[in-house]
């Protein structure tokens, strides 16, 4: 099929060595005429300098209220091919490992019912199938859930839920990130799909304190992998590294944040008190070093981005939970924040929002945890604090 | 139209299980180390003996179904029909014999693939849907990354930098990329404030939710309209008053424009995860290549590679230093915009005399 429109500022991101994204758009515009009139509204948003979308509408498949982003052209018009070109989210699996079978099968899917185009992945991790009109969306979620495939999440819901590789591939991996990321997925299916929460809540899994889910920073609920007891030491190993090269003094002891390593040039050192699991260490050496043999994760609370108070980044609310099926400690939580949230949140506030207008103090007790030191950086700097009835005397 | 199979509800993602290869259903949970061979491949080592080879190669993220299955017949003939995405949108390619490396790479290399991104380098970029798909970008995304890794191809493929260096786009402030603790990223910012269609206000805006939404309270009541008011004085742009309400556009074409945040991360390795901070306010909206933006970019990086010590992040880099020397040694000006007057301000303003000259 030869191109409808003509794209002269987009055809400047065909060159380059970086795969094209506009290459992609052309190549499905061969047989989409979603694609085709795609090409032709970018190339207007790249002559103007503005979007051609409107706010989403109400648009979904029956049951559910999340899963697919309605998205109208505001010049259908000029482009009806994607007059309507609302977004399908398909709950990835976790880690996203696939058959090329599998992927072979949605793909043939989106080629009968959608514009040919996808995102692999979302930000939120789901694959993303991008663009369709109204009518086919039942056919689409049909095909699709009858191979075994669901929706992910989106409003003010469970947001798909997703985690870094893990034990499938990664020493460093403390708690198994990808059955976590699974059990939390199917044990809110309700929430995820029927939007009910004030705003969006999500969780990702990360296996160590590395967090290549970045989890710290995008996730309501960040669950982080870490041990208790020694790191392991292989000096053997750490012998081969500084026979390789590498300069243990300078890359490893003076890299330590608690300076709690030392090198004498045959024996590594590490004061294990004095650790506070940052992993570089282990990252840099990790032949030689592993981590030590109690695992669990840290569960840490309230992280978003700038709107509306300001970003935030999730602060420790567990110092330590162990994390094994089929993870009732970790639901009773959950159950335990989202009851306090549904009770007290306003319409749009995260709960990190929220812990920040009613105090943490507040949260903690109401949601049942008893304060620790490694809940905060360091204690208050005002003499400014409540007391309860019990402990004044009468 | 042919009968539609029974749909179902509710029965969430495939379980992973399925999808894993062989090697790694076998060695799950028992990896004992990995090794990079080179920019783009690197090896695992199970306790079992067993051996994982990795290759990651870029993608765009905005893949067609045609890409796809294009990338699926490479793992069919060398990978035994299996494949995984990374969280920052790579592809990686699986085997479990050594043997099937060159082959693998060669394909992948004639195929046009870039192969790289792991180490201490740039892997790819982690960003949003720009005027692909959203409503609200102030600019595009897949534009930017494609203009900036264009530039910076060599530092995913080839050369390395003293730590890894990861890089965000987000098309407007809601920062759906991971740019508030990125290494370097670009976040498109509007510099005006949004105008008030009164006659749309009342059909498509609830004014309580649209007041509410603001985060400076510049947005009041105008009873009389039957609409709202805004504060001019008091706007900072963010534009969540047009996430809730339609009839307060904010997009200014002529305006708009990218701004440069800096020093993010979100390991933990040896200092704690950071926020991104300022470094450029304000850079003209020029697609389709964006020059001014990924001259700035290169800068950044160029100056962060040849000050910063083995193992340091951007921003461990920048506070070591300074970022009173940070803009000395870039070269970017300190604006008025740089001083921080938002809700987490005070935190940023130096309590202390000791700064650099």
């Amino acid at each position: 099929m030869s191109m409808k429109h003509q794209t002269p500022l987009l055809d400047e991101l065909e060159k380059g060595t970086f795969p094209s994204f506009v290459k992609e758009i052309k190549r499905a515009a061969e047989h989409s005429d979603y694609a085709q009139d795609l090409l032709g509204l970018l190339e207007l948003s790249y002559k103007e300098k503005v979007t051609h979308w409107k706010h989403g509408g109400i648009v979904g498949v029956r049951g559910y209220g999340a899963g697919v982003i309605g998205r109208y052209s505001d010049v259908p018009d000029q482009f009806p091919g994607v007059a309507h070109f609302h977004t399908v989210r398909v709950n990835q699996p976790s880690g996203f490992f696939y058959t090329t079978k599998a992927l072979r099968e949605i793909c043939d899917i989106w080629d009968k019912y959608g514009s040919g185009l996808t995102n692999m992945h979302g930000s939120t991790g789901d694959i993303i199938l991008l663009g369709t009109k109204t009518e086919n969306l039942e056919p689409a979620f049909a095909e699709l859930s009858s191979r075994g495939w669901d929706l992910g999440g989106s409003g003010s819901a469970v947001r798909t839920p997703s985690c870094c590789v893990g034990a499938a591939r990664c020493e460093w991996a403390n708690i198994d990130t990808m059955s976590i990321t699974h059990e939390i997925t199917q044990h809110y299916q309700d929430e995820m799909h029927r939007p009910a929460f004030p705003y969006k809540f999500k969780f990702k899994v990360a296996g160590c304190a590395v967090d290549c889910i970045a989890s710290i920073a995008r996730a309501d609920m960040s669950i982080i992998g870490t041990w208790r007891g020694d790191i392991q030491i292989d000096q053997g190993e750490v012998k081969n590294y500084a026979q390789g090269g590498m300069d243990i003094q300078k890359e490893i002891v003076e890299m330590c944040p608690t300076e709690c390593i030392s090198w004498d040039g045959s024996e590594l050192k590490i004061n294990n008190e004095d650790c506070n699991r940052c992993m570089h260490c282990i990252a840099k050496m990790t032949k030689a070093l592993r981590p030590g043999p109690e695992k669990g994760a840290t569960i840490l609370l309230g992280s978003k981005a700038p709107i509306v108070t300001g970003a935030l980044m999730s602060w420790v609310i567990v110092p330590f939970m162990k994390m094994e099926p089929p993870y009732d400690e970790l639901f009773d939580l959950v159950d335990r924040i989202w009851e306090w949230w549904d009770e007290h949140g306003k319409n749009r506030e995260r709960v990190g929002e929220l812990i920040e207008r009613l105090s943490f103090t507040r949260f903690l007790k109401d949601v049942g945890l008893d304060p620790q030191p490694a809940m905060v950086k360091e204690p208050r700097r005002d003499p400014f604090f409540f007391w309860s009835e019990e402990d004044v005397e009468k | 139209m042919s009968e539609l199979p029974q749909r179902q509800t509710d029965i969430g993602p495939p379980h992973y299980e399925q999808f894993l290869p062989p090697v790694i259903k076998k060695n799950y949970g028992k990896w004992k180390y990995h090794e990079q061979l080179g920019p783009g491949h690197m090896v695992h080592v199970s306790e079992s003996g067993d051996k994982l080879w990795t290759v990651r190669v870029a993608s765009p993220r905005l893949l067609s179904t045609d890409t796809i299955k294009d990338i699926c017949d490479i793992a069919d003939a060398h990978c035994d029909g299996y494949l995984r995405f990374t969280t920052r949108h790579n592809v990686e390619f699986m085997v479990d014999d050594e043997s099937k490396v060159e082959p693998l790479m060669k394909e992948l290399k004639d195929k046009g693939f870039m192969i790289g991104g792991i180490g201490p380098r740039i892997s790819n970029v982690v960003h949003t849907q720009g005027w692909v798909h959203c409503h609200s970008a102030a600019t595009d995304a897949s534009g930017l990354v494609k203009v900036l890794m264009d530039d910076l191809g060599e530092y995913f493929t080839t050369k390395s930098l003293p730590n890894r260096v990861r890089l965000a786009v987000a098309c407007c402030v809601n920062m759906c990329g991971a740019v508030h603790c990125s290494d370097i990223a670009l976040v498109g910012v509007h510099k005006t404030p949004p105008r008030i269609e009164h006659d749309k206000v009342k059909n498509l805006c609830e004014i309580p939710s649209t007041i509410a939404s603001c985060p400076t309270s510049a947005i009041s009541p105008d009873p009389q309209n039957k609409s709202v008011k805004i504060k001019i004085e008091k706007c900072m742009y963010c534009g969540n008053c047009y996430s809730v309400c339609p009839a307060m556009p904010i997009a200014d074409p002529k305006n708009d424009g990218i701004a440069i945040v800096i020093g993010g991360k979100v390991s933990n390795l040896r200092s704690n995860p950071k926020f991104s901070k300022l470094a450029v306010p304000w850079l003209p909206n020029t697609p389709p290549r964006w020059t001014e933006t990924v001259a700035a970019v290169r800068k950044i990086l160029e100056t962060y590679e040849a000050g910063a010590k083995k193992h340091e992040r951007l921003g461990e880099w920048v506070e070591r230093i300074g970022w009173e020397k940070f803009f000395k040694v870039t070269g970017l000006e300190f604006t008025l915009q740089h001083v921080d007057d938002f809700t987490f301000a005070r935190e940023t303003w130096r309590m202390a005399a000791t700064f650099k000259w």
